[in-house]
């Protein structure tokens, strides 16, 4: 891809000075977003992903969070060191971000129609008549039956997925350039989910806006993104596009999380999961921070940490033993073809 | 819960119904003051007008219909206009600190960090003193009368508020739709004002209302140790100081002046008590977890 790029991530570092100690929750970060593409990025709970989102946002709460170093390039501005006033302006106008709580993430006290209009009434010169016009235009692009009517209601009137569709609504109000969805759819019930995601799609062709959609999901993964980054205690582990992600994973934790994923077609007695949790942030192990975990860890992956790496064209990985997993992978294979 | 809905369970609730009656009984009172018990001097309708100079009260007459107090004031004129000071007392008293406690609370809470440190330290110095020794001797200083109570009310006050409502901003700012306003690119006094404030306001508001009552008595007892209203001021508290001296009535008639005590202490209680009642009522309305 030869576009250029719409936002650009380079070795973002955010840390929270907690009183216990220092807490690397994103570490060292780069990626970037194509105008009009999807970016996934996927791992467990706590492993940055939201941090990520947020420092992008710059709604890190400081103290005790800080973005330590790195640079966010958006439209040739370095976010980080954009002024708060400024980033008032870029926030809900051209970087709009989703949350994953529909249910708490809308006022109680106000109506939809109010809360849709408050960000249109606050980038955009319109009085009061055209915001609400406005608004009752993106309940019916986010596909809001009755849209007259569900303007005046509140969110308790309406169903989760009603207010996941009201969020949307909120944050394409001003025609945003990047949409941060931050797990839009683990709150929901599944035939809701796909619906949402669905509709995500639509409106990213609509809209023309490039979606950064963050998820434990490997499934939502899959159904949107175009390109994947797998982070990891803070770091990306694995970079790469959906395609090559999913028939080829290179690190052995994106393999361990495939693996962990149940599948009807394979008859299996017990689930392959990873074994362990994510480290504490406040101890991480020396080394390549997966080495706790991951079955191919030998001294090297203990001592020094793997920088990521490109690998082959587009597909980048962090880890010493690239080739250690080609082995079991084959041996994989080579199991299943004698069954 | 909407404006609408509140006001029409708070008529449809018998005790607050009641509450509210009372109310607008002592609103009543107070508009048509003027009528009702019209003043010798319209300057000054505070003062209420003496009968005479004796010492002993007189019971109920003609003339006077709940009887004169203490130096021959008139009880009927002071419990009419009396109203009218209880409420102002009440309303710019609560009114005031209120206010005050708001800001400060949601300042604190909101903000965080160093100003919530240095804020509530300052509350909590105000909370150490004993409440009705400071204002005594606030007002003694500030020097007899009663603007000068409503100052030293006010400035010994308003700490409560100010907890309460930094605790509930603690809460609502946690929440996800304050973050999801942030996302949008609403700034602080836009997120105070429309996201903040009108959700943590109910629990301030029954407060408010609970400390309507209060506060008058306070007002009163102030009034009752002489450091209040000034002689001769229609207040209800100086007007159960004056019959200090005459509850226990003569020997062999201990009710012989029930009416100087009577009267004006019915008129405090029943003021105090139709705000705690709608203040319970509105309490019950608005804390879902009462509701079952």
């Amino acid at each position: 891809m030869s576009k250029e790029k719409l936002i650009d991530v380079k070795n973002l570092a955010t840390y929270f000075h907690t009183e216990e100690g220092t807490v690397k929750a994103v570490d060292g970060v780069s990626f970037e977003i194509y105008p009009g593409e999807t970016l996934g990025v996927v791992g467990e709970s706590g492993c940055g992903k939201s941090v990520t989102s947020l420092s992008i946002m710059r709604l890190i709460e400081s103290p005790p969070g800080k973005i330590e170093r790195g640079e966010i390039i958006f439209n040739n501005k370095d976010l980080t060191k954009s002024t708060q006033k400024d980033m008032r302006k870029i926030r809900g106008n051209d970087i709009s971000m989703i949350f994953q709580e529909p249910m708490t993430s809308l006022n109680p006290v106000y109506t939809v129609g109010d809360q849709i209009m408050e960000a249109i009434l606050i980038h955009k010169d319109v009085n009061k008549k055209q915001a609400r016009q406005e608004a009752i235009d993106m309940l019916t692009k986010v596909g809001i039956p009755l849209p007259e009517q569900r303007v005046d209601e509140y969110p308790h009137q309406l169903s989760g997925g009603m207010r996941q569709r009201v969020m949307i609504a909120m944050a394409l109000s001003c025609d945003p350039q990047l949409l941060i969805a931050d797990e839009p759819t683990t709150a929901l019930d599944v035939t809701i989910q796909a619906q949402i995601l669905e509709l995500m799609n639509g409106l990213k062709d609509q809209f023309g806006m490039a979606i950064m959609m963050i998820t434990h999901d490997l499934g939502v993964i899959a159904e949107v993104s175009d390109r994947v980054a797998v982070m990891y205690a803070g770091k990306i582990v694995e970079y790469t596009d959906v395609e090559t992600l999913y028939a080829n994973p290179k690190h052995p934790y994106t393999w361990g999380l495939m693996h962990s994923i149940p599948h009807i077609e394979k008859d299996v007695d017990r689930l392959q999961a990873i074994p362990g949790s994510v480290p504490n942030p406040l101890d991480f192990p020396q080394g390549c921070k997966y080495n706790t975990r991951c079955p191919f860890a030998t001294d090297k992956c203990r001592e020094i940490e793997p920088e990521i790496e490109e690998i082959e064209e587009g597909h980048q990985v962090a880890c010493w033993h690239v080739d250690k997993l080609e082995e079991a992978k084959a041996k994989e294979k080579k199991k299943k073809e004698k069954k | 819960m909407e404006w609408q809905e509140v006001l029409l369970k708070l008529i449809k609730n018998k005790i607050s119904l009641f509450g509210i009656g009372i109310i607008i009984f002592f609103v009543i009172i107070s508009i048509s003051a003027p009528w009702l018990a019209p003043p010798a001097d319209p300057d000054d309708p505070y003062m209420i007008p003496r009968a005479g100079w004796s010492i002993q009260p007189k019971p109920p007459s003609e003339d006077h219909i709940f009887g004169t107090s203490e130096g021959q004031y008139d009880i009927f004129y002071g419990i009419i206009w009396g109203a009218r000071t209880a409420f102002r007392v009440g309303l710019i008293v609560v009114g005031i600190s209120t206010l005050i406690g708001i800001l400060i609370g949601t300042i604190a809470g909101f903000y965080g960090g160093v100003i919530d440190e240095i804020l509530m330290r300052i509350t909590d110095v105000f909370l150490s003193m004993p409440f009705l020794v400071a204002a005594i001797v606030l007002t003694t200083i500030l020097g007899k009368g009663l603007d000068n109570v409503m100052i030293a009310l006010v400035t010994f006050g308003w700490m409560g508020t100010a907890r309460l409502m930094r605790s509930q901003v603690l809460e609502i700012k946690a929440e996800e739709f304050i973050q999801a306003a942030e996302a949008l690119g609403a700034n602080d006094i836009r997120i105070i004002m429309k996201h903040v404030i009108l959700n943590t306001i109910f629990p301030v508001v029954i407060n408010a209302s609970m400390r309507m009552g209060s506060i008058v008595i306070t007002a009163s007892s102030l009034s009752f140790l002489g450091v209040g209203a000034p002689t001769g001021y229609a207040d209800w508290g100086q007007m159960i100081s004056f019959s200090r001296n005459w509850i226990l009535g003569s020997q062999g008639n201990a009710l012989q002046f029930w009416y100087t005590v009577l009267i004006p202490g019915l008129a405090i209680t029943f003021f105090c008590l139709s705000w705690n009642l709608v203040g319970d009522a509105f309490r019950d309305i608005l804390d879902p977890k009462l509701q079952n």
